[in-house]
């Protein structure tokens, strides 16, 4: 036993030895473009641009995949605290952290670079995807006006509605209803032949907060929006109770498939693509995701229907992703040089084509599947949060988002869950005036 | 069963006979309902494993919509698919030197601590072992930062030991735990033993006191190992070479953003799990070993 | 003699050494930096942060109900996970301690939970608990009890019972493990003796098993209370924290404070005051360890 103890005492130390000594750190002395991202399923297109980039132009671009966006954030952070961030890296999360970033001096404003020639760059664009990386003067987050970001791909997100089984059910599969009123008729008509409803990934709460904040804007109108998250519009006021109720008529009339309001969107997605819900509430890149899960899949993109003629009904979207250019790197004008080769026509075509994205080169919107080019063609309709003057407070945000689900199992009502936002936020702005 | 009859020598046999009888209902009955918990329990452990497995022989259009866990159509090529895309070779070799690693650095540091705060006298005993097992108490948000910045201090990003020496740390403090746990349990009997005759405090836990607490190095080395392999996270903030990574990596290939191919991913992760069960089941040897009687006389 | 006893301090520090060394380097560190922030309004990106002082220890004592109602959530799951899955564990752990056919086989299934990756167990769950095509709810409307079927992750009774369910599953795995090895250290002899004396199984189980076995006992109990206060990853893969507040645990919320809304500051406090919470009750366990193990003995 004794001698047994120290032979493995032996191993065990040269292995230590070994690990440490002889895997070291490799040299970091080259001189490639580093690229952090995110985007797994684009890891193999972007590899293959790179390499093209590298033929054509000699510089060599690295990218380095960091996923789940969760360990990409943590990492890009991580790297901010220390000021080792790389030439290229993007930002995910709200504005007010892009906002943080920039004012911390790790974004190159890139206005400059759009402007040059007559704006030749910055045209090439659809406005709505810049405007998600875009500051206006004067804007709440005090953040020098610019240009922050090289949108890759846009997106925005929409209803879906299943043809097959409007056909089952009776209605005309090509006709999609456009009032809320149309849309309930056609719903009692799917019921009746016992066909399911809605279905949507709303236990990632922000899907709520978008399909809430569409209805708000066609009840109310983006300046009343916005006025309330100024402070000067309350929750309790008639139009946001009237946006709850709404959740509380889909809960009547049994709209929503059941255990909806915990589910997450890929479940969604598969309840949607396997034909077992008329319709779904689900962003562009769904194109892509049905492909996969079932082929046959006869659906078209609808508007969510409108609730009133007071305003006209809005949808998120903008920017899906963008690259960001490093303030601290020292090499801009190349960094910059990639990223108008990587967002012109060419190349945003071969990414669109490998995954299906909507492109943010307005030029390059070629030979889509119909679904998707009907998912561009509402771009004009799109609106975001992140191209808002101003932002609701994030707990507030909770508060409402939470409140909805609860009048989604019945346990609160919508005047209750406008009650408690309110209070939410009022408590908010008094203690903070307080502290400061 | 032997002892119960030697225990019954003059009994009328009748009587005893009956009495045999009446134990081996009783026996059989318990062992009857025994089976039949442990096999509903393990067949609720298997499902899943079952319907990964199944999973990972379907195409992604029939994954979710054919339900059924035979699969007509099995696709064994998802396998390979798996194996190539997400590059497991490399990645495999690197999750089995991490591990490998890991797991003996916690055994050795945690067992030493283990058995100082378990059989040593010295100032700060209770204070320290507090203090090192608060760590599985206290969770520490945002500590990845906090961390990185150490590691860039340290330049130990992108490194190995970087990757490797956190993860002992974060072992520790449930090996301390357990360890002492089990020392606290032994007889000391065999240690004065030892140190009459002549064996010094090392020597006394490295040639007593850990072979004697085998089983719960074994438990250790199982519970760690499954962490270490599962491990992702602290991989993403520390290194960036490709050539680095775990095998985890090769399973993030098949969750896009997006898109999930659950039937390569479920393909990688049962891959992925046999070295680990492997372990488990040769580690079962040293877990079931016990205190034998030997032991308890030497 | 001083010298000696120096010595033999010095000694005995030499084996707490190594660890206490990382302990410092990769604990206590961050540890310092969470107390330094859990004072300061951080949004984990700036490089200045403004001092609140006790600010956000007051906000999550005071204004934020959704915290006391997570840890309220974690509390029930505990309760269920320290009794019905620890004594799930213990019957298992002392059925194949005995001789049982195929207790190998089994040994290593129990273990399946634990080693099955997240991702799977989340899949497989939640195609149980669904309310359109559930397995549970087929089978209930298989023996005529179709009227409870509901979407049990959805419905605000049944989702945090039911993700106490899982989390049990996926967890008895590990207190099986260690029980075995506990059991496994009690000396068969004893056993053996005690039924050649005429004991009975009870006997046996309450006068050699019981006492000897409690250290072990409370170190399974300790681990199943930090590990399911803790609990996280079976949420994010269900429910997400919903429906509404009431399947939200701690750590969501510290996640949500930090990533959903860059509090890096006051996620922090919220990480401290659990951590003195869990503090706490592991020092009341081991006071208990302490206190019964003079019965034992």
């Amino acid at each position: 036993m004794r001698f047994r103890s120290h032979r493995w005492l032996f191993l065990l130390s040269s292995f230590l030895v070994l690990v440490s000594t002889g895997c070291g750190k490799k040299s970091s002395t080259n001189n490639d473009l580093v690229i952090w991202h995110w985007l797994t399923d684009r890891d193999d297109a972007l590899q293959k641009l790179a390499a093209e980039y590298k033929k054509q132009s000699g510089v060599s671009v690295r990218l380095e995949l960091y996923a789940p966006s969760d360990a990409y954030s943590s990492r890009v952070r991580a790297a901010a605290q220390t000021n080792t961030l790389p030439d290229i890296f993007g930002v995910l999360g709200e504005t007010r952290d892009l906002a943080s970033f920039i004012k911390s001096g790790h974004i190159l404003n890139i206005q400059p670079a759009m402007q040059e020639n007559s704006r030749a760059w910055y045209k090439t664009f659809f406005q709505k995807a810049l405007a998600n990386n875009t500051f206006e003067a004067g804007n709440q987050y005090e953040v020098n006006p610019g240009i922050y970001g090289v949108p890759i791909d846009v997106t925005n997100i929409q209803m879906l509605y299943n043809k097959d089984l409007f056909k089952q059910a009776g209605l005309n599969p090509d006709r999609a209803p456009r009032t809320w009123q149309e849309w309930m008729d056609a719903w009692h008509k799917l019921k009746a032949a016992g066909i399911p409803g809605l279905v949507s990934g709303w236990g990632e709460t922000w899907m709520i907060d978008c399909f809430a904040n569409n209805y708000a804007f066609n009840i109310m109108g983006e300046k009343k929006v916005l006025d309330t998250y100024r402070g000067k519009v309350s929750y309790t006021d008639p139009d946001w109770v009237k946006v709850l109720s709404l959740f509380e008529e889909l809960r009547k009339e049994e709209l929503l498939v059941p255990g909806m309001v915990t589910m997450i969107n890929k479940s969604a997605e598969q309840t949607f693509a396997n034909g077992k819900a008329a319709f779904a509430f689900n962003g562009s890149w769904c194109v892509n995701v049905y492909r996969g899960m079932n082929p046959n899949l006869n659906y078209a993109a609808m508007l969510p229907p409108a609730a009133s003629t007071n305003y006209p009904m809005r949808i998120w979207g903008g920017a899906g992703s963008s690259f960001m250019v490093n303030a601290r790197s020292t090499r801009q004008k190349e960094v910059i040089d990639f990223l108008k080769w990587l967002s012109g026509a060419g190349p945003q075509a071969e990414l669109s084509k490998e995954t299906m994205n909507l492109p943010a080169n307005k030029t390059s919107v070629g030979q889509l599947p119909a679904q998707l080019s009907s998912f561009g063609s509402q771009m004009d309709m799109t609106t975001h949060p992140s191209q808002w003057p101003v932002a609701e407070i994030p707990t507030v945000v909770e508060a409402f988002d939470k409140g909805i689900q609860s009048i989604l199992i019945g346990e609160r009502t919508p005047l209750q869950v406008a009650t408690e936002v309110q209070r939410q936020k009022q408590d908010y702005l008094s203690r903070n005036k307080k502290s400061r | 069963m032997t002892t119960e009859v030697l225990s019954a020598p003059d009994r009328p046999s009748e009587k005893f006979q009956l009495h045999v009888l009446k134990y081996k209902l009783t026996h059989w009955m318990r062992h009857g309902v025994a089976q039949v918990f442990c096999f509903s329990v393990a067949a609720g452990c298997l499902f899943p494993l079952i319907w990964m497995i199944s999973s990972s022989l379907k195409t992604q259009s029939t994954v979710f919509s054919d339900m059924s866990l035979i699969v007509s159509n099995p696709r064994w090529s998802n396998y390979y698919e798996a194996w190539t895309r997400g590059n497991f070779g490399q990645y495999f070799f690197n999750s089995i030197l991490y591990t490998t690693a890991v797991v003996f650095g916690v055994i050795i540091i945690a067992s030493m601590a283990a058995y100082a705060f378990s059989r040593l006298q010295f100032p700060g005993r209770n204070f320290f072992f507090i203090l090192i097992i608060s760590t599985m108490m206290i969770p520490i948000p945002g500590s990845f930062i906090a961390l990185y910045v150490l590691l860039v201090k340290l330049n130990l990003v992108d490194t190995r030991l970087g990757y490797i020496l956190p993860q002992i740390n974060g072992g520790l403090a449930l090996g301390v735990f357990l360890l002492k746990t089990f020392f606290d349990k032994l007889p000391q009997d065999l240690e004065d033993a030892a140190r009459i005759d002549g064996c010094n405090k090392f020597q006394v836990y490295l040639h007593v006191a850990l072979p004697l607490a085998k089983p719960a190095v074994a438990v250790l080395a199982v519970f760690n190992a499954l962490a270490v392999w599962n491990e992702y996270l602290l991989a993403m903030l520390v290194l960036s070479d490709r050539s680095l990574m775990p095998l985890q990596r090769g399973l993030m290939v098949f969750q896009g953003s997006h898109i999930t191919e659950y039937p390569l991913l479920m393909a990688g992760i049962a891959i992925s799990i046999i070295p680990i069960l492997t372990l488990y089941f040769l580690m079962q040897r040293y877990i079931v070993a016990g205190i034998t009687a030997g032991a308890l006389k030497m | 003699m001083n010298w000696n006893r120096y010595r033999d301090i010095f000694t005995s520090y030499l084996f707490v050494i190594p660890a206490i060394l990382l302990f410092s380097v990769f604990s206590l560190i961050p540890f310092f930096k969470v107390f330094q922030l859990s004072v300061f309004e951080w949004d984990g990106i700036a490089p200045t942060m403004s001092f609140v002082g006790m600010g956000n220890f007051s906000t999550a004592m005071f204004h934020d109900t959704a915290w006391w109602t997570s840890l309220r959530n974690a509390g029930v799951v505990t309760l269920l996970a320290l009794t019905l899955q620890n004594l799930l564990a213990l019957i298992l752990a002392m059925i194949v301690d005995r001789e049982i056919r195929g207790k190998n086989f089994y040994r290593v299934v129990f273990y399946l939970p634990p080693v099955l990756s997240g991702i799977v167990v989340g899949l497989v769950w939640n195609w149980i608990f669904d309310g359109s095509h559930g397995l549970l709810n087929h089978a209930l409307q298989g023996v005529g009890l179709g009227k409870w079927a509901r979407a049990w992750l959805a419905d605000p009774d049944t989702a945090l019972y039911a993700v106490a369910v899982i989390h049990m599953w996926k967890g008895f795995g590990w207190g099986f493990v260690i029980l075995l090895a506990g059991l496994q250290a009690i000396p068969r002899e004893l056993n053996e003796a005690a039924k050649v004396d005429g004991a009975g199984e009870w006997t046996i189980f309450s006068k050699i098993t019981v006492p000897l076995m409690l250290p072990v006992f409370f170190l399974v109990s300790i681990l199943t209370i930090l590990g399911t206060m803790q609990i996280f990853d079976i949420i994010v893969s269900t429910t997400n924290g919903g429906p509404g507040y009431h399947t939200e645990v701690p750590i969501t919320r510290i996640l949500a404070a930090m990533v959903g809304s860059s509090r890096f500051g006051y996620a922090c406090s919220l990480g401290i005051l659990f951590g003195i919470i869990l503090l706490a009750v592991s020092m009341v366990q081991m006071k208990l360890s302490k206190w019964s193990s003079r019965f034992s003995s």
